[in-house]
């Protein structure tokens, strides 16, 4: 069996090697190959389920150990996977989700000539994500944590001959490099530590650590946060996600809201030793998390663009997981069980968006949909479960895993309980408003594309998504989409509502994940029912603001200009201006600087001292008058002279 | 006596360079081939020393002894360590790839000549073999003043490859070019040259310490370790640091180490890619090989008084270096000061001196010559279709050219050190052998990863994506023989990515001595430690 850990990730890679090398031959079959090498890999991922699950819940983890990566004295990188109950919930997510969306790209990208390579980017992925989830050490998982982040760059970018993809591809691979950062010292710290950075060596002796060292494993727990929030979009370091949108819609399900920026969740959920041990730590992680839910739910408010809407959402929501990871072992199975219920219906709502652009030109702003629910029924009825999932209706998956996380803030106890609680409360209040406006503004209302005032994307955005490239411009003609793309988001749906409730039944999911990630109910000021009926409340109270807004009223085609905090919100909450102002232009004073200083001073200091110590100036002089070559032979001549009479003297 | 295989190695190209010079005029493809042959003998040739290199075997193998001028303590000394053998590799692997990639770049622009004698394209070969001769015998020499003799004997072609084939592509024109061609190459030879006049002084105040303590002087390394080690020779502190700097000083313009570093960007900017490869992936390495053979070994405690500065001055170049490559307009200077960063990473591997440090570092020497050869001569393909070499003249490449693209690309993420391919590996080791002595520092070097990214993603997204520029339409994609130039490359990039076992294996044990030389041992971690 362990041998077939290897082959999950084997699989992709061959993927994506044959496709990236194998030029055009493979044009016509390399979107089948590349879906046939992920499909191959969820078998593999759900033989290997079946085998675990029928094994004694203490003895399900499969190690597999391949070969010495790099053999240095004292530092021993290995090349092993470590396969428990964590690892195995992340494989089925990033295979059984990572085999839909390629299905669902056979249509969406039927129309671009780069598929192979699409495809090859995509196979690349899920290999470089699996190697992050399997691996059992840190070094490894650096490996896949910067793998998984190429081929984000690649696929972001994969439109590159579109500028603004290009830049948005670069930023996310650059913010993720400052978040790297924490990973790299992370690692540094442990090995100067523990004198290793394998999980089985670390974990057990984080206990053994002494007072000093305490103040070390609080310092690793605060690198592998930084690492999180690069990966994860978390504030502050979550200025890429928006950008990232610029990719073709099946990445930003997948990659941008599925799996790649659960990354974060998996390290500090698998990091719980450390954690555990770090207390100050974890009120880092809960802050950045409880920061970032509501971060996230406010720019989701005010974005016109679906995509972007639903990033804010992806924020928010992972948001919720940082926070729970952070509470420790009251809060790391929920983190997890929201992280694949949200998998199921974000995923799924991506695959709605895409599928909405893919029936009206590309068009991505909200305000230029409206009563689309007659021309898309499949769209509408899975992205509306999707919805409800999301918004935490009772029954669906949404309402289980979310409202356990608000249990947990609760139960967290103290000040610190009631402050994260409310903040979870807050943020779900909103999350249903923006997700109700998205569905107002989208499927229902007046069509406000009709007329011709669509016919074609805002100028200042030029859309090339390729599915529109077949259909004739002027005014959209809203229609359903084939079935590669629907079939995957109606199996979608089925997870998105009874994912959460399965996951329930007889706390399942909490019974498989306890071995791995530990657990404890702590002890709540406010009994479950009330925290429910809570939820309920700012359910409703969303869900009505939203219907005031936008679904009463007619919306407007253009965007009103709004109050401060609105504009504010449609700008990332000024996060980019911040940055640009800061340190795009003081990068670009100071490179510019420093390229002076370099020409004039540095250059002169070293030529004047060289000219000072051996009279070189005036013969620098003379070689700018053509006098080079005699310049040289005479230099070199001087050497050989100098080098003989030293060998004479002392011959003699 | 057994094959003296490392002479034959030195000798092969020396003669290679004898006989692709009398090629006549006319036959020049049959000069390329030749010297192509030549240097494709030189590789089996260090390919079958470092698979017969004895890892668990004495230091220094293969080594021959001659006495030369015997009152004056001059022996022919040659021997090589693991570090040595991977260094011997390194150079003949690249020699035939800068010979393929600049296949054509010394034609004469004129097919008829009225000068019969015109021989561009031979010398341009011949130059190259004589350049791989003197770095092969400056990686094996165990002799210092042999030593000496051919790392300045080396600038001589080195010069004439600078200044007499330069790029044609100049922004300024072509006058403009010849002028900067002709003050890169000067400055190239001045600024070595200096560096060379210190490090005989400094030599020949050795061969008068050595004489003065044991009667009779000597240039050998291993008499030299010997009789320190027997307790004959101690170095006055004082001395032994004048002459260590005299050294160091040698070894920092040629690494180049910040501030010495400005002569690169001329010669790199200048010459053509081929070129630029053979300055800053093979002739500068023997600078930080000598470090870790002649500082360390020689000099153990005067390195050790240097470190702190050493260190200092290596972490500038590491962050100097990549902001300069972020502001340049001119790709192969971009490629260059990200050069002077990656410089300054082997540095502070080397004089971290831990086993993670300097494995790292010799290894770090192995990628980046390969990293930065994929990359440079990517960009010489580039260059040379569109005869510009400004990064402005570039947009929208992918478009036309995608295997030059995606080709370049790879070479860019080897570049800023992507796990997977190969410079990950050994940067990753200099931070943590870094990292585990000086935090600080360690840190600090840490930011590098994030501006190599920016300088390689900025260079990529303005040359590669968005719309197709002006005169970057017509552009062909790769050929067969650039392809051939390529494709090798990455695939070891991608191999010593996944597997560098074979070359560490190998350094390992080397790394072991040298840091036995200085005394010193591994910082132990703070858990075992307390025990």
């Amino acid at each position: 069996m362990d041998t077939l850990i290897g082959l999950l990730v084997a699989a992709p890679l061959l993927g994506a090697g044959i496709l990236l090398t194998g030029g055009r031959r493979l044009d016509r079959a390399g979107h089948l190959l590349g879906t046939l090498l992920a499909l191959t890999s969820f078998v593999l991922a759900a033989v290997l389920f079946a085998d675990m699950l029928g094994k004694d819940t203490g003895r399900r983890t499969l190690t597999s150990h391949l070969f010495t990566w790099v053999p240095v004295d004292g530092f021993q990188a290995q090349v092993g996977f470590q396969l428990d109950q964590l690892s195995m919930t992340f494989v089925l997510l990033i295979t059984g989700v990572g085999t839909l969306i390629h299905i669902y790209s056979i249509g969406y990208m039927e129309h671009d000539e780069r598929r192979r390579r699409f495809f090859g980017y995509l196979n690349l992925f899920l290999a470089a994500m699996l190697l992050l989830v399997l691996a059992d050490n840190y070094f490894l998982l650096y490996a896949g944590w910067e793998g998984v982040g190429l081929a984000s760059y690649l696929l972001i970018g994969f439109w590159q001959h579109k500028p603004s993809a290009a830049t948005a591809a670069k930023k996310a691979f650059l913010v993720n490099r400052v978040g790297d950062i924490g990973l790299s010292v992370a690692i540094m710290l442990l090995f100067t530590t523990f004198g290793s950075f394998a999980f089985s060596d670390v974990f057990p002796k984080v206990g053994q650590a002494s007072a000093t060292q305490h103040a070390t494993v609080t310092g690793i727990g605060f690198m592998l946060l930084l690492a999180a929030c690069g990966k994860s979009a978390q504030v502050p370091l979550q200025s890429w996600l928006g950008d990232a949108m610029e990719g073709p819609t099946p990445v930003s399900a997948l990659i941008h809201a599925a799996t790649m920026v659960t990354a974060g969740v998996y390290l500090i959920t698998r990091s719980g030793a450390i954690f555990n041990a770090a207390p100050d730590a974890q009120t880092a992680v809960v802050t950045v998390g409880a920061v970032t839910l509501i971060f996230g739910a406010i720019v989701g408010c005010a974005k016109d663009d679906i995509k972007k809407a639903l990033a804010g959402s992806t924020m928010s929501q992972i948001g919720y997981m940082i926070m729970a990871a952070g509470l420790g072992p009251i809060g790391y199975v929920f983190a997890i069980m929201h992280l694949v219920t949200h998998g199921f219906f974000k995923a799924g709502l991506f695959l709605g968006a895409g599928s909405v652009m893919h029936g009206m030109n590309d068009e991505v702003d909200m305000r230029k949909f409206g009563g689309l629910r007659k021309y898309m029924p499949i769209t509408f009825v899975t992205f509306g479960l999707g919805y409800l999932a999301i918004i935490g209706f009772p029954g669906l998956s949404g309402f289980f895993s979310k409202d356990k996380i608000i249990e947990a803030a609760f139960a967290k106890g103290g000040t610190e309980g009631w402050i994260l609680g409310t903040c979870a409360l807050i943020g779900a209040a909103i999350t249903a408003f923006y997700m109700t406006r998205v569905m107002l503004m989208t499927f229902f209302g007046e069509e406000r594309w009709k007329d011709g005032r669509t016919a074609t994307a805002s100028p200042d955005e030029p859309s090339a998504e390729p599915a529109a490239a077949h259909s004739a411009h002027g005014a959209p003609h809203p229609h359903e989409s084939p079935s590669s793309m629907t079939i995957p988001m109606i199996i979608l749906a089925f997870g998105s509502v009874f994912a959460g409730g399965l996951f329930s039944i007889n706390s399942a999911f909490v019974k498989w994940l306890e071995p791995v990630t530990g657990h404890s109910e702590g002890d709540s000021p406010v009994s479950t029912g009330t925290v429910t009926a809570g939820t309920m409340v700012v359910l409703v109270l969303g869900v009505l603001v939203a219907w005031l807004m936008y679904g009463r009223r007619p919306v407007p085609a253009v965007a009103p200009k709004g109050s401060l905090l609105t504009r504010a919100a449609r700008r990332d909450l000024l996060q980019d201006d911040f940055n640009h102002v800061v340190l795009v232009r003081g990068g670009e004073h100071l490179t510019r600087s420093l390229v002076y200083l370099d020409h004039s001073l540095v250059d002169g200091v070293v030529n004047g001292t060289a000219a000072s110590v051996g009279g070189l100036s005036g013969r620098l002089r003379r070689l700018q008058n053509g006098y080079v070559r005699s310049y040289a032979v005479s230099m070199l001549g001087g050497t050989a002279v100098v080098v003989a009479a030293t060998l004479l003297m002392r011959a003699v | 006596m057994s094959f003296p295989i490392l002479t034959v190695t030195a000798a092969v190209p020396a003669v290679g360079a004898v006989v692709t010079a009398a090629v006549p005029a006319a036959r020049r493809s049959a000069a390329r081939l030749t010297a192509l042959a030549f240097s494709v003998a030189t590789l089996v040739l260090a390919l079958v020393t470092m698979a017969r290199f004895d890892t668990g075997g004495a230091r220094y193998q293969f080594t021959e002894t001659h006495t030369w001028v015997k009152n004056f303590g001059l022996h022919y000394d040659l021997g090589v360590d693991g570090i040595g053998v991977v260094m011997v590799a390194l150079t003949a692997l690249l020699i035939p790839f800068v010979m393929l990639a600049g296949w054509h770049d010394a034609d004469p622009l004129e097919d008829v000549n009225p000068n019969r004698r015109w021989r561009p394209t031979q010398g341009f070969f011949a130059l190259i073999l004589l350049v791989e001769a003197m770095v092969v015998l400056s990686f094996e020499a165990t002799d210092v003043f042999l030593f000496y003799i051919f790392f300045e004997a080396m600038l001589i072609p080195m010069y004439f490859l600078i200044g007499g084939f330069g790029d044609r592509a100049h922004p300024g024109g072509e006058e403009e070019a010849a002028r900067q061609r002709s003050y890169a190459a000067v400055k190239f030879l001045l600024y070595n040259l200096a560096g060379g006049l210190i490090m005989l002084a400094a030599v020949i105040a050795l061969y008068a310490a050595t004489a003065k303590q044991l009667g009779t002087g000597t240039f050998s390394l291993q008499e030299i370790l010997d009789a320190r080690a027997a307790g004959r020779l101690h170095l006055v502190t004082s001395t032994e640091r004048w002459i260590f700097l005299g050294f160091f000083f040698a070894f920092a313009v040629k690494a180049p180490l910040w501030p010495l570093h400005t002569w690169l960007p001329n010669a790199m900017g200048e010459s053509t890619a081929p070129v630029a490869v053979l300055i800053t992936a093979v002739v500068d390495k023997v600078g930080t090989f000598a470090m870790l053979r002649f500082c360390l070994q020689l000099f153990p405690e005067a390195s050790k008084w240097a470190t702190p500065v050493i260190l200092v001055l290596a972490v500038i170049s590491i962050i100097y270096g990549a902001l300069l490559a972020v502001g340049q307009r001119d790709i192969k200077r971009l490629i260059a000061y990200a050069s002077v960063s990656h410089f300054g990473f082997i540095i502070l591997g080397i004089f971290a001196m831990t086993s993670q440090g300097q494995s790292g570092a010799t290894l770090y020497m192995v990628n980046h010559g390969i990293s930065t050869a994929a990359l440079m001569l990517v960009a010489g393909f580039l260059i040379s279709r569109r005869g510009s070499r400004l990064i402005a003249d570039f947009g929208g490449v992918q478009k036309v050219a995608p295997v030059l693209a995606g080709t370049f690309l790879v070479g860019g993420l080897a570049t800023l050190s992507l796990p997977g391919l190969a410079p990950f590996v050994s940067e990753f080791l200099v931070l943590v052998g870094t990292f585990s002595r000086y935090p600080v520092l360690g840190i600090i070097a840490t930011l590098g990863i994030v501006l190599a990214a920016l300088y390689v993603l900025v260079l990529y997204q303005r040359t590669m994506t968005g719309p197709v520029k002006a005169g970057v339409e017509g552009l062909s994609d790769l050929k067969a023989r650039e392809l051939l130039v390529v494709a090798p490359l990455i695939a070891l990039l991608l191999f010593l990515g996944v597997y560098p076992k074979p070359v560490t294996d190998i350094v390992n044990p080397s790394v072991g001595h040298t840091l036995s030389d200085v005394h010193k041992t591994d910082p132990k971690p703070a858990l075992e430690a307390k025990k």
